[in-house]
């Protein structure tokens, strides 16, 4: 999501799942979505039978997906970004680009600073001892008529500015160090090739996908790109998105109907998840975390809300951040919000490192953190090296586990080969509702924020999430209010209105987080209505509009479409404002109207934008050519990332997985530079495949939910038993035979399943011939599993290594080595 | 009677009269299942158990994704893979959902000795009354696509029901409902066909030169249709290429001849089971079953000639108790 944000302002799925029926072309990669999103899945059907759409679908593994799919091509897996970087290349050497969209909507036309560069592998910066970059250089050369003295816009394009200074710019796209020469260069190594050699795609497949894909450059083409956890469970996962969104801008894809770089969310309310500050950097609706150093409300909007590198941009984002960051305050603190004490900014923790998901097991693995919640997750299936978190959870003094059913997690003390007396950790097991037994709102890949109904009562004694995180709360504050302690102002200020404080109804919940009007009491139906003078209150500026004074928007089921584009307006509600396809001024010319009359996403009336709500001010002549991208400070969607959005570097690179079967060819730089290491777990790592030669997978079923259907005897019967899938030269190779059971090893664990020796694993080629094997692994059995005992009880994390993403931290799932042996 | 759960009845088994409905203007209706549309995701399995109140069955993976390895009197509808090479040196991954098909000419339905246990409505669709059934499996060996499956614990046979429960107070199967693609459609007879038709154009546009609707004549058509893609595949996804009711009823139209001939045609029969038992591989053949069978097996040796022969009120007639004892006698 944070490259998709650093690419285009906002981190969520371009268009969405009904749009699919407006595209001509489908890459589908890093995703199953046959098997993993089945209900969204039928519109690439339906784009196949109306428009004879093609679909080509890149997998280390032939999935159910690629059964229906008309191309199947093998990839190495965590060679995505070798395989876009040659797309790019080849769209660009063959000019295949769409010449008209990449001027106008893109920063193609910037000039980079003379300080950036790029050199074997690196970019320029980089400080080997820390593992990071000074992104400094990673920037636009400021525009020389300006009177404003030209400091690096990389701070420019990060922080804000009265008089913000504006980029150079050179429209005919010719001079050396504008944006789009870089890539020009910096691709052109890319070539079908080299591509091949790293990603084990054959030449000619490629170049066959090259062609169709290239060929959706064109105003009346749309091509759709369209990926999943496959790729973002890689060390460099942020850059192979990132791979995606340069190509699609090139192509001219971003904003149209039917095209896109489309994120499928994992499950059904993930999107809502973020979008709702699940992760560990951000505040509702995308607002930076405040970072130490960041002591006033004023720094902090100086220093995270974007600023104009173009004179024309809206930067609509960086103008309102104060506003939504004042009402979201409002919202959590109530009257004890005023503008006298900042709104309580300084209540909020400003965190001192990077707090993701590895770091905090990894802080109780080292006795620093000494109590943990898992809330809807299971922190040792989710793994990385499920060992290692089992360690992590056996050194916390306390742990709790809210969850409808036992996890791997709430029994980790008495898993297979755990001596429970050894286990000091006092565990807490607290039954939880499920979904289905409760109201509320999912927020799908889409962004469509849905509501549902209750389907089950819930069983006698069993309790909402929400209550008992009221119960804690409610306690807490008395505790505090009785007791005093350190830092007692963000609970015993917390505002909590609810007509049932004990477990506040989720319809109140909605209510606040769409905000109101503090004056006059009524609910906000616009974000642009947001004050930053403490008269609004938001819980989440992005959703906004979804429960007004009209009622609870996401509960709407109109299924009218005027337009026939599948905008399906009244059904349910998007954010943001209930615009359909982000970014949409795209989809339309510098006049405003349609690239493709038959297919318009908005087009301009004379005087206003009709069709889908427009991403966009609706009154704005297109002539005042304010910039097509709202939330970013350049008003265009970024080929080139500056600053430090991603901290690997500002466009995408390949490197290695951490574990590998081969050199990088492409540089001297092996694996992704700027990824966080965290301690003992080099040791962890295998250096090259002379003890593991495999290269494993991990993924999902459709038979099975995450690790909860284990409990689900219907499921367990469809898919019963934990098996691992090999290629039949392996398998005679090693002398296994299909259903034998065998053991898989890596550095870190192993994992005995039934052998599922298959056609639809094929060994790849790699480099000058080297012949490669992958064998995949699904996540969904564990030990607690109801029916899945026995046999079944296998944790394919237990393989996977403690290593994540340079940005955004996420662990490397896919792509790491492995042996196998008949067990 | 003429109706049964509000539905017009055509045919009962080893009923002599054909139907007293008037109700001859009954929609026919169809499932249709476009495997082009098929992800193999066994919602529909699941739905089908759970609509039916199926018992959960002990599964174990023997080898694929495949659930089962066969239906059974629990499991009456399965997702069947098969991964096949193709000539380009790539592979196609063959998913069909198999379950009862709802033929307009019913080899379950005229096999079936048991007055009234097996019922053919005038929507087409094929269902059994367990309450009603002998346990005799004849309809098994009547099957053209091998779908009933005989219980040893109740011994009574049970199959795909087309959720007639459901369809007759105007829902879709639960197949279908469940269904998230679309693959698995239900409407009108008509309806089905023209969609099916039209589809398998578009696959021949998109290069399946040989996609097909099956809907084949050897059994006067179909309730649950299949849009195929490859058509030239239809063995590899477990559909025979010719099906027909005389195939493996051949019994009947030979009932007069046995009359005729007596006991001497009678043992060249018998051993004409033999080996149509080793090519079929039933399962669960009781003894009586087999003389039966011994009976049918001579005419499944000229299918052909027999097609003609073998209409409706030819098998109503065959199919009387009566001559059916004959037959054994």
């Amino acid at each position: 999501m944070a490259s998709l944000a650093a690419s285009f302002g906002r981190g969520a799925m371009t268009n969405h799942w009904v749009d699919w029926k407006n595209s001509d072309v489908f890459i589908v990669i890093g995703a199953n979505p046959a098997e993993n999103h089945p209900c969204g899945w039928k519109w690439a059907h339906v784009a196949r039978d109306t428009r004879g759409a093609k679909i080509i679908h890149l997998d280390p593994r032939y999935t159910r997906t690629s059964a229906v799919s008309d191309i199947w091509a093998p990839i190495r897996a965590g060679t995505d970004t070798a395989f876009f970087a040659g797309l790019i290349n080849y769209v660009l050497e063959n000019e295949l680009y769409h010449e008209e969209y990449v001027k106008l909507h893109t920063n193609a036309s910037f000039i980079l600073s003379e300080d950036f560069e790029f050199n074997d592998g690196l970019f320029s910066g980089y400080d080997e001892d820390t593992r990071g970059y000074d992104t400094t250089s990673w920037s636009y050369e400021a525009e020389p008529a300006t009177d404003q003295p030209p400091p690096g816009l990389a701070q420019a394009a990060q922080k804000t500015s009265d008089s913000p200074t504006n980029a150079r710019r050179d429209p005919s796209l010719k001079h050396p160090r504008s944006v789009f020469q870089f890539l020009k260069r910096h691709y052109a190594r890319y070539t079908p090739e080299i591509v091949s050699k790293v990603t084990g795609i054959p030449e000619d497949k490629f170049l066959e996908i090259a062609e169709i894909m290239g060929s959706t450059g064109t105003a009346d083409r749309a091509g759709n790109v369209v990926y999943a956890v496959g790729l973002t469970h890689h060390t460099m996962g942020g850059q192979m998105i990132r791979g995606i969104a340069v190509l699609q801008l090139l192509l001219g894809n971003v904003g149209k109907p039917g095209g896109g770089v489309n994120a499928e969310r994992g499950h059904a309310n993930i999107q809502g998840n973020t979008d709702n500050a699940q992760s560990w950097e951000i505040l509702p609706g995308y607002l930076r975390v405040p970072q130490v150093g960041q002591e006033t409300l004023a720094q902090y909007v100086e220093e995270n809300a974007s600023t104009k590198s173009a004179a024309n941009s809206l930067n609509f984002f960086g103008s309102m951040y104060k506003n939504f960051m004042v009402s979201l305050l409002k919202a959590w603190f109530g009257d004890a919000a005023q503008k006298e004490n900042d709104f309580g900014y300084a209540w909020l923790p400003k965190p001192d490192k990077n707090w993701s998901w590895m770091t905090i097991h990894d802080e109780a693995r080292a006795g620093r953190l000494h109590g943990l919640f898992n809330g809807g997750m299971s922190s040792v299936n989710i793994g990385p090296d499920s060992n290692r978190i089992i360690e992590s959870l056996s050194n916390l003094k306390w742990f709790v586990v809210m969850d409808p059913l036992p996890t791997a997690s709430s029994d980790f003390w008495r898993g297979p080969g755990i001596d429970p007396e050894q286990v000091q950790t006092e565990v807490f097991f607290l039954p939880t509702t499920h979904w289905i037994e409760k109201s509320g709102a999912f927020t799908n890949s889409g962004r469509w924020a849905q509501w549902k109904h209750a389907a089950l009562p819930a069983e006698s004694g069993i309790r909402d999430d929400s209550y008992i995180l009221a119960q804690l709360f409610s306690r807490l504050r008395a505790l505090y209010e009785e007791e005093g302690g350190p830092h007692p102002e963000p609970i015993v200020n917390l505002s909590w209105p609810y007509t049932n404080p004990d477990n506040p109804p989720l319809e109140e919940l909605s209510r606040e987080i769409n905000g109101k009007d503090l004056t006059t009491g009524l609910q906000l139906s616009s974000f642009v209505d947001s004050k930053d003078d403490g008269s609004t209150s938001q819980g989440n500026w992005i959703y906004t509009g979804s429960y007004t004074e009209e009622g609870n928007m996401m509960d709407r089921r109109g299924t009218d479409d005027p337009t026939g584009m599948g905008f399906f307006h009244n059904w349910a509600w998007s954010w943001p404002a209930n615009r359909r396809v982000l970014y949409n001024r795209a989809s339309a010319d510098a006049k405003g109207e349609p690239w493709d009359p038959s297919r318009p996403g908005i087009r301009w009336s004379g005087s206003s934008w009709v069709g889908d709500v427009p991403d966009f001010p609706a009154d704005s002549d297109p002539k005042e050519d304010v910039g097509s991208f709202i939330m970013t400070g350049e008003g265009v969607g970024r080929l080139f990332a500056p600053a430090s959005l991603m901290r690997d570097g500002p466009v995408p690179e390949h490197y290695e997985p951490q574990e590998s079967p081969i050199e990088n060819l492409l540089s001297s730089t092996r694996n992704d530079p700027a990824t966080i290491i965290y301690e003992g777990a080099a040791a962890s790592f295998a250096e090259d495949d002379s003890e593991f030669p495999y290269v494993a997978t991990t993924y999902r079923v459709t038979e099975h939910e995450h690790f909860v259907t284990q409990h689900v005897p219907f499921l367990v019967e469809a898919m019963p038993d934990f098996f691992i899938e090999l290629p039949v030269q392996l398998a005679e190779e090693k002398g296994i035979e299909n259903t034998d059971m065998v053991k898989v090893r890596s550095k870190r664990g192993e994992v005995v399943g039934v052998a599922l020796v298959t056609k639809r694993m094929r060994p790849i080629k790699i480099g000058d011939g080297k012949v490669v094997y992958q064998v995949g692994i699904p996540v969904h059995w564990h030990y607690a599993g109801g029916t899945g005992k026995g046999k079944a009880a296998q944790m394919a994390n237990l393989l996977s290594p403690y290593i994540g993403d340079a940005t955004v931290n996420t662990p490397e799932f896919k792509g790491f080595l492995v042996d196998i042996e008949k067990a | 009677m003429a109706t049964e759960l509000g539905l017009a009845v055509r045919r009962k088994s080893a009923t002599p009269t054909s139907s007293t409905s008037i109700r001859r203007d009954s929609i026919e209706v169809s499932k249709l299942v476009d495997i082009d549309l098929c992800i193999g995701c066994k919602a529909c399995e699941i739905a089908c158990k759970e609509w039916n109140d199926l018992e959960v069955e002990e599964t174990h993976n023997f080898g694929g994704y495949q659930s089962h390895e066969d239906l059974t009197p629990d499991t009456w509808d399965l997702m069947r893979f098969n991964e096949v090479d193709l000539e380009d040196g790539g592979i196609a991954w063959l998913i069909r959902k198999d379950s009862c098909l709802h033929c307009e000419e019913p080899g379950c339905l005229l096999a079936c000795p048991a007055p009234g246990a097996i019922v053919q409505y005038e929507n087409g669709i094929v269902d059994f009354d367990q309450e009603k059934c002998i346990g005799c499996q004849y309809c098994i060996a009547g099957c053209p696509f091998d779908i009933p499956r005989f219980d040893t614990e109740t011994k009574k046979v049970y199959k795909c029901t087309l959720c007639v429960d459901r369809v007759s107070n105007a829902l879709e199967p639960a197949c279908v409902k469940a269904c998230p693609t679309g693959s698995i459609r239900f409407g009108t007879k008509e309806a089905m066909q023209e969609y099916g038709k039209e589809k398998v154009g578009k696959l021949q546009d998109r290069g399946f030169e040989d996609a097909l609707l099956y809907d084949p004549e050897g059994v006067k058509g179909l309730h649950m249709m299949y849009v195929v893609p490859r058509g030239e595949m239809l063995e590899e996804y477990g559909l025979p290429k010719d099906p027909t009711v005389t195939s493996k009823l051949g019994f009947f139209p030979a009932m007069g001849a046995l009359r005729k001939l007596g006991s001497g045609a009678m043992w060249a029969g018998l051993l004409g089971s033999a080996l149509f038992f080793l090519r079929t591989g039933r399962r669960f053949p009781p003894p009586e079953e087999e003389a039966v069978a011994a009976a049918r097996s001579k005419g499944s040796e000229a299918p052909g000639e027999r097609t003609d022969a073998a209409t409706r009120h030819d098998a109503d007639d065959s199919l009387d108790p009566g001559s059916e004892g004959d037959g054994h006698a």
